[in-house]
């Protein structure tokens, strides 16, 4: 097996960007750029303010009461003739400190609350719920209205109150994201490892809500300021002391007199918050990507491939009458922009004649699904036939608009999927999911659909086709659903079925019963069948003709036996001797020959 | 300890039940296993075979203490470990590790290889100064580069990923491995060289498998002997030959029978074989 393995290309290890760090993504980020620069100028300005700015925030002049801006006072002055600009500046400390307060603290208390409810459950999580609960049903604005006379009129205390309301926001986030976390197999090989439970927290836990720990942080940093600034703008709070929204009260109040003063601290909150906020979506946006990386890559293909070749496909169909069913000549498929389009499928030529069962054979990323999917027209988003062309009963449907395909397909063409229980809809029963479609259609009435559906599942083996057709996709298992897809793949008496992988989800026992009803329904009414699939088992099967894939080309086509007993192409050659049905069984264990010390490695 | 004795079993599972709660008020629990005993020698490969929601995996997973058996023993090396408190568990990370099935999920995506490898090692204080010769062993061992170590898993293909995962279970030189579905998820190429992999490390190390597939002829390939597992009972249980060839027991002939084969002659033959079986087992149940 070794040797033959050989012959398999051994992928090189990929070059990719290495770790990317929150504060380089941000920076790359115009948004968040752009918001993180305009948020520091706000912080350093209001933290220099003794220095910063020219007047101190309580200094009165009689003459610049409600004054037009003057090279003294450059925004002018407020309703008690102090100077707008210092005043924002004083006021940013303030109002800053405030935010400051309440976020740290909704911070605190609803991650840890959360890790630990998250991750140890049972009491903890019970207990921590039902305060998060409580404390979100509270109005928190009435509250702090009511709090603010009892903590002795401090806007301070207040606002570390509301960061005590605003902390189910964290709670909730870190215990649902803790507890999906925790369910993941590589939290599981931490524990084999022996790890302790603080360091799997620090290690694996930690990381995973690290990121959206810090978007929450921004978001609840605005809504902070908007509440201060409103429960100042209600007046409460120390008139002397100066703040955002004590400004805007001022402001509003002369309003008749100088309706420009509310513009300047109005422009102060929103560019804060708003900073706040789009910070938040720019650091969203830019660690969105790791995590969705984290699932199966698209397989890409890999270039510098030789053997292209599509032999012998003309001379197995010599002109057999109105041509064969399928005819796919040079197709092409790509992904991505116009003008450099990533291709997946290149140059794959094959034909398939009524009643036949060509099988199409390849590992992961050999272009068998995309080839499928094009004949279908149901390319997912950003995939196209770039060049080549599609004849399905001597009709070029390459480049067919949907509304056509929509006629062919359901009629003509029909499609088994891989996972059957993704395509059910769970909201429908099984017998609505069969009958809608017949009635479309055929233009037939619900009742007589209902009758051919009840003989459809009958036929593909359902013990009790009443049952089953009011049953919902939940109620019944994978095997089931999939005989289910059949029924309703075959219901129109379709010339030609895709089938993609229609066995691989199933169980090896299920797997020969569908493969069963395959190959009798191809029989009775027959059809011609494009099988996609990775198993040999299942081409051996099922398959008249084989077509083997290898990143995007066809590298042989062959009848089954002869691909079987005389594979031409070395890769065919290497991937059925990985095929594990000759190799030996191992034999027992002799007992001279086992383990006798644990050998260091 | 036992470590020469080659005769005793180095874990061996008796009678093990576990039940998972099931929803509801005062639901009675649903049993997993029903009594499931296994015995595994040093530096053999037990196969364990079945189909899903057969209990297999649950077994593993009882075995390296991530669920608890609601009766029966599992001894490791003459010590009960059926229930071990967090400490006592944790010691046993250097005998006792886990490859799992879906390498896309078993691998923290935001950590390094290196950092994934050195987790292990950080545990036991005498290896963290050797930490990095021992990773870059780790990596020679698996037949991956030395620069794998700054990588991440999403740079990586199924079966490197998969090399990874063996390199950490192997970090502490472990005397068995629980290995879930190591080669499903790998295409047949791949799964062709990890096994090959799994099978030249045993040799080397006197490393013993408890290999869990659902995949007769992956099983078959790399165990000295096979249990056969049907709704929670192991049905069949003997050397790897006789189980994968000529089957006893009624599942395990199925299962057998339904497995088609890489050739159209030979899986013609089969076909046949298996409907005559199925026929002739149904008569048996309408008598």
């Amino acid at each position: 097996m070794t040797e033959a393995t050989t012959a398999l290309t051994n992928a090189p290890l990929p070059v990719a960007p290495g770790r990317v760090s929150i504060t380089r993504a941000v920076l790359r980020n115009p948004l968040g750029l752009s918001a993180l620069i305009i948020l520091t100028l706000i912080i350093l300005i209001s933290v220099v303010a003794p220095f910063f700015a020219p007047h101190s925030p309580t200094e009165v002049k009689i003459d610049k009461i409600l004054a037009m801006p003057s090279s003294d006072y450059p925004l002018g002055g407020d309703g008690a003739g102090r100077d707008v600009f210092s005043r924002l500046i004083w006021a940013g400390q303030n109002t800053l400190l405030g935010a400051l307060i309440a976020v740290s603290i909704s911070l605190v208390l609803g991650s840890v609350a959360g890790l630990v409810a998250g991750y140890f459950g049972k009491v903890f999580d019970t207990t921590f719920s039902w305060a998060a609960n409580i404390l979100m049903a509270l109005p928190a604005m009435i509250v702090l209205l009511a709090l603010y006379q009892t903590l002795g009129g401090s806007v301070y205390s207040t606002m570390a109150v509301f960061g005590v309301m605003l902390s189910p926001g964290f709670f909730r986030l870190v215990r649902n994201q803790v507890i999906a976390v925790k369910n993941e197999l590589y939290v599981d090989a931490a524990r084999v490892s022996g790890l302790s439970d603080a360091r799997i927290i620090s290690r694996h836990i930690l990381r995973v809500v690290r990121s959206p720990i810090i978007i929450q942080t921004a978001i609840i940093g605005g809504i902070a300021i908007i509440i201060q600034s409103g429960l100042e703008f209600l007046g409460l709070g120390d008139p002397a002391t100066p703040t955002w929204g004590g400004m805007l009260q001022d402001a509003f109040s002369n309003i008749y007199i100088n309706p420009a003063g509310i513009l300047w601290p109005g422009l102060i909150i929103a560019a804060t918050v708003a900073s706040l906020v789009l910070l938040g979506n720019a650091i969203r946006d830019e660690l969105g990507g790791p995590r969705a990386s984290a699932a199966r890559p698209r397989a890409k293909p890999r270039h510098g491939h030789a053997h292209a070749r599509t032999q012998g496909t003309e001379a197995l169909n010599p002109g057999s009458g109105n041509g064969p069913l399928l005819r796919v000549r040079d197709l092409h498929v790509g992904y991505g922009s116009i003008e450099n389009p990533l291709t997946v499928v290149r140059g794959v030529s094959f034909d398939v004649t009524a009643g036949e069962i060509v099988g199409i054979v390849g590992e992961s990323g050999s272009g068998k699904t995309q080839t499928a999917f094009s004949i279908l027209g149901l390319l997912p988003r950003g995939g196209r036939v770039l060049s080549g062309s599609i004849k399905f009963r001597g009709r070029d449907i390459t480049f067919a608009p949907g509304n056509e395909m929509q006629k062919i397909r359901g009629r003509d063409l029909s499609y088994i999927p891989q996972e059957p229980m993704s395509n059910l809809d769970p909201s429908f029963t099984i017998g609505h999911q069969l009958v809608e479609p017949m009635q479309a259609v055929f233009k037939i009435s619900k009742a007589e659909a209902r009758k051919r559906s009840l003989v459809l599942l009958a036929r593909v083996g359902i013990a009790d086709p009443e049952r089953t057709f009011r049953s919902y996709p939940h109620e019944i298992s994978g095997g089931m659903a999939q005989r289910v897809l059949i029924a309703g793949a075959v219901s129109c008496g379709p010339k030609l079925l895709i089938a993609d992988e229609p066995t691989t989800a199933l169980d090896v026992t299920v797997q020969a019963e569908v493969l069963d009803l395959l190959r009798d329904l191809q029989r009775e009414m027959g059809m011609g069948i494009v099988l996609v699939t990775h198993n040999f088992g299942v081409v051996a099967d099922l398959c008249d003709r084989v077509v083997v894939m290898q990143n995007g080309r066809v590298v042989e086509t062959n009848d089954a036996e002869t691909l079987f007993s005389a594979p031409s192409d070395p890769y065919t050659q290497a991937l059925l001797a990985a095929t594990l049905d000759d190799s030996p069984p191992r034999p027992p264990l002799a007992v001279t020959a086992a383990g006798t010390s644990k050998g260091k490695l | 300890m036992s470590e020469t004795d080659t005769s005793a079993p180095l874990l061996e599972a008796k009678n093990v039940v576990v039940e998972f709660p099931m929803k509801g008020f005062r639901k009675a629990p649903f049993r997993v296993l029903h009594g499931v005993s296994l015995d595994i020698h040093p530096g053999e490969t037990v196969g364990l075979v079945g189909e899903s929601g057969s209990g297999k995996t649950t077994i593993g997973r009882a075995i390296l203490g991530l669920v608890e058996p609601a009766a029966g023993t599992i001894t490791f090396d003459g010590q009960d470990i059926t229930r071990l408190h967090r400490k006592e568990r944790r010691k046993l990370s250097d005998s006792i590790q886990v490859v799992f099935q879906d390498p896309y999920t078993s691998l923290n995506p935001t950590m390094t290889v290196g950092d994934i490898l050195s987790e292990p090692l950080l545990v036991k204080a005498d290896l963290k100064g050797s930490a990095r010769t021992r990773i870059r062993e780790l990596l020679d061992q698996v037949g991956l580069p030395s620069g794998a170590v700054d990588k991440f898993p999403r740079e990586f293909s199924g079966g490197q990923r998969q090399r990874v995962a063996i390199a950490r279970a192997l970090a502490l030189s472990p005397r068995l491995v629980v290995c879930d579905e190591p080669v499903s998820a790998l295409d047949l190429s791949t799964q062709a060289r990890v096994l090959d992999l799994f099978i030249e490390i045993q040799e080397r190390t006197g490393v013993a498998y408890l290999f869990v597939s659902h995949d007769l002829s992956v099983v078959r390939h790399i165990s000295h002997r096979v249990a056969v597992m049907y709704k929670g009972n192991i049905v069949e249980y003997g050397d790897g030959d006789q189980v994968t060839s000529e089957p006893v027991h009624p599942y395990t002939q199925k299962l057998l029978m339904s497995a088609p084969v890489a050739n159209p002659v030979r899986q013609r033959e089969r076909r046949i074989e298996r409907h005559t079986m199925l026929a002739a087992s149904s008569k048996e149940g309408h008598n």
